[in-house]
């Protein structure tokens, strides 16, 4: 049907590039970007990384992708289940939650043949942390012993190049100090931050950032910065989970619908990204070979506790009524086309229920009701002002649209068209600094992709008291005594069940409105079998078969 | 003819440094970049720090530009988020470009002269009013539409040419993103030369030339064309610095990595060296191909003369 339309279309327009397009048009029959799909590759597109590749360098998804190809970890998150199972950790023991012993497996290498030994871990680990190495994910290693001193806080310099909580035992053992109890560490390192590093990337650095060599089921065969990486199957890996077709090609795509497109012209077998646009048609399109499932991102508004608008002793009812007043279903169903789910805790249905994930823990507070709405706003002194505005970023990820359509509801149930806008800020940069800045004064769109499945990574770094992603700057004595509780308890469920009593403060509370749980979207061609996304939303790559 | 070439050389100088600066500012105006590259994670103040001090971000803005241009004169263009040199950039973005803008600008040439010829000689008939309309159309149509219109016509209806182009962008993948590129700026010339055209058939100089019996081929390229072309040429030669930074759609559509592609980058990730370095460029090109045109007068029409 759209095919129909789109060439009525075309026959109108084209008139003229038809008489001139018969002489330049036809020639290059074949000319085809990256060939046909023979010999077992994996065509995947792929967005451009925005900072250089190292694991603890890489903050987005898109480098992070081609780490989980080319690495592995002590810990790998299970695909299905979000489980931290050991890969190269042979065991993680711990007494008292705060000092870890870490054996490895032999056996392992990376793909130069060096062996993978506890120094590549510390060295890794001390490299990452140290301040004038300047890696983005440095802070990832403030729970180990030392870290103040190898990182200390701007203005300072480092008084040590390396981390006294590290100490190597032998060559596959290694000994761990945290600074605090964290019994649910171990399961932290899956993360890419924690990978192992070669001795090769010490020694030429320029080099290996050309062309990343890690210890995974692939080696990076070559690498065309901004426009294809290509990556093999490495035969000399040993792990449990080698890959399963011969490599992937991974193609930078300028725009996530010249991709949709080349899946459907056959230039390409993956598309992670189904455009907006597409989401209509892409059921008819592509039938069972179209994914959408949960991912580990929560979308919320967030408000600036710190501002004088929202301090007051009243204004939580105000946040309680502003979450009622939004219709998350009907927002979902039609903006987002179903691939949002909307949301009833803090968390990520991909934690699972034994993770922590609990439909319904916010309650009546996070479900759409008018006249519960309105009643709570008025209770809490009205809207700040009289009105509020969401702020936003608008270059990337089309957030006007949902934007107004929460202020819509939220208007609707107030009766006041004026009562909230949309406010947006040109790029995503200065809208990340007005934040940091504590410049905002007005709730505002708030995005939480998780590091790693665990429930303390959805409520720690965002809602402790300081903690390091705490953009509405919320404090409150209970909710952080729970969650110390929690990361000192032993018991894994004990603690899930202690962060989710820390949650429902939240709910009390309300510093963020939860809206929906983001899904992972992508599509694959006829040449392809299973495909399935991990819990971050990105293609299991090695179990993809290639007919 | 000389001293006019060093006094407009001469005159690039002032233009140079006026616009670098004020793409510096506003990139600048855009905010500090560093906090975006920690994505939805609050930046670390002490890492932020040290990056803002490794890309010499905790400086004045004067500081900044002076020593920016500081490094330009010593060919050191700074570098991108990535990692990597601008100038590594440059040198995978610009022949990608320069490739499509020639196919673009020849497009340009051969059909639109040659259209503009054909209807300029034929007022009033059929073919003229057909390709009036046609140029219309053309020109109305925004550049996306006939870019994704062509593209799933083309490239994934009839499959005769890929859907998007490969990195290396050679010739034969660009020719239907160069005619989209082109469609735009080749109806504009298909109208400019027409209108010269027709008013040039009416000049002396061509009637005598018919009169002296020359042949008629003789006639249109050497009489009239020559002299028809000059607004023609001056359109052309802006228009070169307009394709050149103006691709980011047909490039975004087509998937080419070129210059509008790195600039979107760019902007996008608040990153001054790229933008600055590759606007900087693109205004060296747009100053050359003026002086460009500016020449080709005295060539066309010797009447034209340089003090």
């Amino acid at each position: 049907m759209r095919g129909a339309t789109r060439v009525k279309w075309a026959v109108g327009v084209t008139a003229v590039a038809l008489t001139a397009a018969a002489c330049g048009g036809g020639s290059d029959n074949g000319g085809g970007g990256s060939g046909s799909s023979g010999g077992g590759i994996v065509r995947a597109s792929w967005g451009d990384p925005q900072n250089a590749l190292e694991p603890a360098n890489t903050t987005e998804v898109q480098g992070g992708k081609v780490l989980d190809m080319v690495f592995r970890g002590l810990k790998k998150y299970n695909p299905k289940t979000a489980k931290a199972d050991n890969m190269i950790a042979d065991s993680i023991t711990s007494t008292d939650s705060q000092n870890f012993d870490i054996k490895l497996k032999s056996g392992w290498t990376f793909s130069n043949g060096e062996p993978v030994t506890a120094d590549s871990f510390v060295n890794a680990w001390n490299y990452d942390a140290l301040l004038k190495n300047a890696q983005l994910n440095a802070s990832f290693f403030s729970y180990i012993d030392g870290y103040a001193k190898v990182h200390p806080d701007t203005g300072a310099k480092s008084t040590a190049t390396t981390l006294s909580g590290l100490h190597k035992v032998s060559d596959l053992e290694f000994k761990v100090k945290l600074n605090q109890k964290f019994s649910l560490w171990p399961d932290t390192l899956g993360y890419s931050a924690f990978y192992p590093l070669p001795k090769a990337f010490f020694d030429n650095h320029a080099a290996w950032l050309r062309k990343p060599i890690g210890n995974g089921p692939y080696a990076i065969s070559s690498y065309t910065k901004g426009s294809l990486m290509s990556l093999r199957k490495w035969n000399g890996y040993k792990g449990p989970d080698p890959a399963q077709n011969n490599g992937v090609d991974l193609r930078v795509y300028t725009d996530n619908n010249t991709a949709y497109t080349d899946l459907q012209a056959g230039n390409l077998d993956l598309v992670d990204d189904i455009p907006a646009a597409q989401l209509k048609n892409v059921k008819s399109d592509l039938g069972s070979r179209y994914i959408n499932e949960p991912a580990g991102i929560i979308q919320t508004i967030a408000f600036p506790l710190y501002n004088a608008r929202w301090s007051s002793a009243n204004s939580a009812k105000v946040r309680q009524g502003l979450s009622m007043a939004i219709n998350r279903k009907q927002i979902t169903d039609r903006i987002f086309q179903q691939t949002r789910t909307p949301a009833s805790d803090w968390t990520s249905p991909v934690l699972g229920s034994a993770g922590g994930f609990k439909a319904g823990l916010c309650g009546t507070e996070c479900t759409y009701d008018p006249a519960k709405a309105k009643q709570l706003i008025q209770q809490g002194g009205g809207l700040p002002g009289g009105r509020i505005t969401i702020g936003y970023n608008a270059d990337t990820g089309s957030h006007k649209e949902w934007v107004d359509a929460v202020c819509n509801s939220i208007n609707n149930v107030l009766g006041d068209n004026k009562a909230c806008v949309g406010s947006p800020t040109g790029t995503f940069a200065d809208f990340r600094n007005k934040i940091t800045d504590k410049k905002l004064n007005n709730p505002f769109r708030s995005g939480w992709q998780m590091d790693y499945p665990l429930i303390q990574d959805f409520l720690q770094p965002l809602y402790f008291t300081d903690a390091s992603s705490n953009d509405t700057h919320y404090s409150n004595p209970d909710f952080d005594r729970l969650v110390n509780q929690a990361n000192a308890e032993p018991d894994t469920s004990a603690a899930i069940g202690t962060f989710q009593d820390a949650e429902r403060q939240l709910v009390k509370d309300m510093p963020a409105i939860p809206l929906w749980y983001q899904n992972g979207s992508a599509g694959y061609s006829s040449n392809l079998s299973n495909v399935v996304l991990n819990p971050f939303s990105v293609p299991v790559y090695n179990e993809i078969k290639v007919k | 003819m000389g001293r006019y070439v060093i006094r407009r050389l001469l005159q690039m100088i002032p233009v140079f440094i006026g616009s670098t600066f004020l793409i510096f500012f506003m990139v600048y105006a855009l905010g500090d970049p560093v906090a975006a590259l920690f994505g939805d994670h609050a930046p670390d103040p002490a890492t932020a720090a040290q990056i803002r001090h490794d890309l010499y971000l905790d400086h004045s803005l004067p500081a900044q530009y002076v020593h920016y241009m500081k490094n330009i004169f010593t060919g050191d263009f700074g570098t991108a988020f990535s990692g990597q040199s601008v100038t590594a950039l440059m040198g995978s973005a610009f022949p990608v470009t320069i490739r499509l803008t020639v196919v673009a600008v020849l497009f340009e040439i051969v059909i639109g002269i040659i259209l503009g010829v054909v209807t300029g000689m034929k007022r009033g008939k059929p073919i003229d009013t057909g390709v009036l309309l046609l140029t219309l159309v053309v020109i109305s149509v925004p550049t996306f539409v006939t870019g994704y219109v062509l593209q799933y016509l083309f490239g994934v209806q009839l499959k005769w040419v890929a859907s998007s182009v490969s990195p290396s962008a050679p010739f034969n993948e660009l020719l239907l993103p160069g005619l989209v590129l082109a469609l735009v700026s080749l109806a504009y010339v298909t109208r400019l030369t027409r209108t010269s055209i027709a008013e040039n058939t009416r000049a002396d100089y061509v009637r005598t030339a018919v009169a002296k019996g020359l042949p008629r081929h003789r006639v249109i390229i050497r009489h009239l064309l020559r002299n028809s072309l000059i607004p023609v040429v001056t359109f052309i030669g802006t228009d070169i610095g307009a394709l050149m930074g103006g691709a980011i759609v047909t490039e975004r559509i087509f998937n080419i990595h070129g210059v509008g592609f790195e600039l979107y980058q760019g902007i996008l990730r608040n990153n001054a060296p790229t933008v600055v370095g590759f606007v900087t460029i693109l205004v060296l090109v747009f100053l050359l191909a003026n002086l460009l045109v500016d020449l080709l007068y005295a060539v066309l029409d010797p009447r034209i003369r340089y003090a």
